[in-house]
């Protein structure tokens, strides 16, 4: 790299104000007084408990792929479904490629996420340098983040469950309440990420 | 016309940042990899509205046949039906269900017409005159950014439907071809939103040039 980083600024990404840079204490935010932006929000011990919500999270998205997520009767006739079955619903025909889309934003996706954040702060928080091309996933973690859909479709299946009661009778099964606890845990972790304490780690450790 | 005119943009002060990772460069890294995260630098990208409006023509030609095919199809014991998303809704607010019926019309009609709107605004107000200030302009964008995934919301009630109303004789739905094109339009819009580079929109308060120029210090005579 022939140019050196110019440290001790920070720049607002959405507007691209520039600011020496103070680093606030935890709890605190430092925020772009032109567009508002949160440029840095750090929070005590926030590696760790992201890992935490990490863990959850898979444990909740693997159990809450194939246990029944709502069931249905009508007329003696009863059918149950998974998030699996409803990935699947597309999938005879022409209308296949939406299964996978399905697939990848309401499952693939949002596991990624999860793996990528064990690979980049696992480390960091056993107290090691970071881990080869560390940079690299988390740099895929920020891209993908608008691609993770797991609590929209979760309001989704309010939508269909008013939709089919016309229909037919429904219950929710434990699924449902897994994704519903998946949505929170994904909430608070994004409120614990701030991505300039992880690049800032990031650059400190290796 | 600007309202903090004292905070100067890192452009004017010849750096730039990674819009990945942060980082602070010097301008003359321009085009080059991100030392620490490998993201290309740009100061401004330029080929951004370009990218913006291919996107959005994509956006709109996929909304099109999303409204005009049928989203789903019902079939139970006495009869057999497709409807396309309005008349889905209608037909809910047919047997009552107002408030589910105005959800999916403001998730699937109201949500994607304004943001076309918006990203076309959006691009045009960085190369012409705005008469929205910056302020709400950005506001504008990251509302844009944020709901837009959100209309993804039929595509899955879609899925969830035709994979649980599957009772034999008794009542079964399943897809229609709108639900591909309805997904792929939200999928071009949320690309569309993407690629606009926000930091253009300040441009105009601070730098009267063309985004594509780089910034040179006030002359003196």
């Amino acid at each position: 790299m022939p140019h050196s980083q110019q440290s001790g600024y920070i720049v607002c990404p959405h507007c691209d104000a520039l600011y020496v840079q103070h680093t606030p204490e935890f709890g605190e935010r430092a925020v772009c007084t032109r567009c508002r932006t949160v440029l840095i929000a750090p929070r005590k011990n926030a590696f760790i408990r992201i890992l935490a919500l990490s863990v959850t999270n898979l444990i909740l998205v693997i159990a809450a792929l194939f246990l029944p997520f709502l069931q249905i009767s009508r007329a003696g006739f009863h059918n149950e479904t998974s998030v699996m079955d409803a990935v699947l619903a597309f999938s005879d025909g022409p209308l296949f490629v939406l299964s996978l889309a399905v697939g990848a934003l309401i499952v693939l996706v949002p596991m990624m996420r999860m793996i990528l954040t064990l690979y980049v702060l696992g480390p960091m928080v056993a107290g090691r340098a970071p881990a080869r091309g560390a940079a690299k996933a988390f740099r895929l973690f920020e891209a993908l983040k608008p691609w993770s859909m797991a609590e929209i479709f979760v309001l989704g299946c309010g939508v269909a469950l008013v939709k089919v009661s016309a229909l037919a009778q429904v219950h929710l099964g434990s699924a449902f309440w897994m994704m519903g606890v998946l949505v929170l845990v994904v909430l608070l972790q994004d409120n614990m990420m701030c991505r300039w304490s992880v690049w800032n780690a990031l650059e400190k450790r290796s | 016309m600007s309202d903090h005119p004292h905070i100067p943009s890192a452009r004017s002060r010849g750096m730039l940042a990674c819009t990945r990772c942060g980082a602070v460069w010097s301008i003359e890294a321009e085009g080059e990899k991100c030392g620490r995260c490998g993201h290309t630098l740009h100061s401004r990208d330029t080929k951004s509205v370009q990218k913006v409006w291919a996107w959005w023509f994509a956006g709109v030609m996929a909304y099109i046949p999303a409204n005009l095919e049928p989203m789903l199809k019902t079939r139970t014991l006495v009869m057999e039906s497709e409807a396309t998303i309005v008349e889905g809704a209608f037909e809910l607010i047919h047997h009552g269900d107002i408030p589910v019926a105005l959800i999916i019309l403001i998730a699937s009609v109201g949500i994607p017409v304004a943001k076309f709107a918006a990203i076309a605004y959006l691009a045009f107000s960085v190369t012409r005159q705005a008469k929205m200030s910056s302020h709400r302009r950005q506001h504008l964008y990251e509302l844009v950014e944020y709901i837009g995934r959100w209309s993804m919301i039929d595509v899955f009630v879609v899925a969830i439907l035709s994979a649980l109303v599957q009772l034999n004789a008794a009542a079964q739905i399943s897809p229609g071809p709108a639900a591909l094109t309805f997904a792929l339009s939200v999928i071009f819009t949320m690309l569309s939103a993407q690629s606009f580079d926000s930091r253009m929109i300040w441009d105009t308060d601070t730098a009267p040039t063309d985004p594509s120029k780089k910034e040179a210090p006030l002359e003196r005579h």
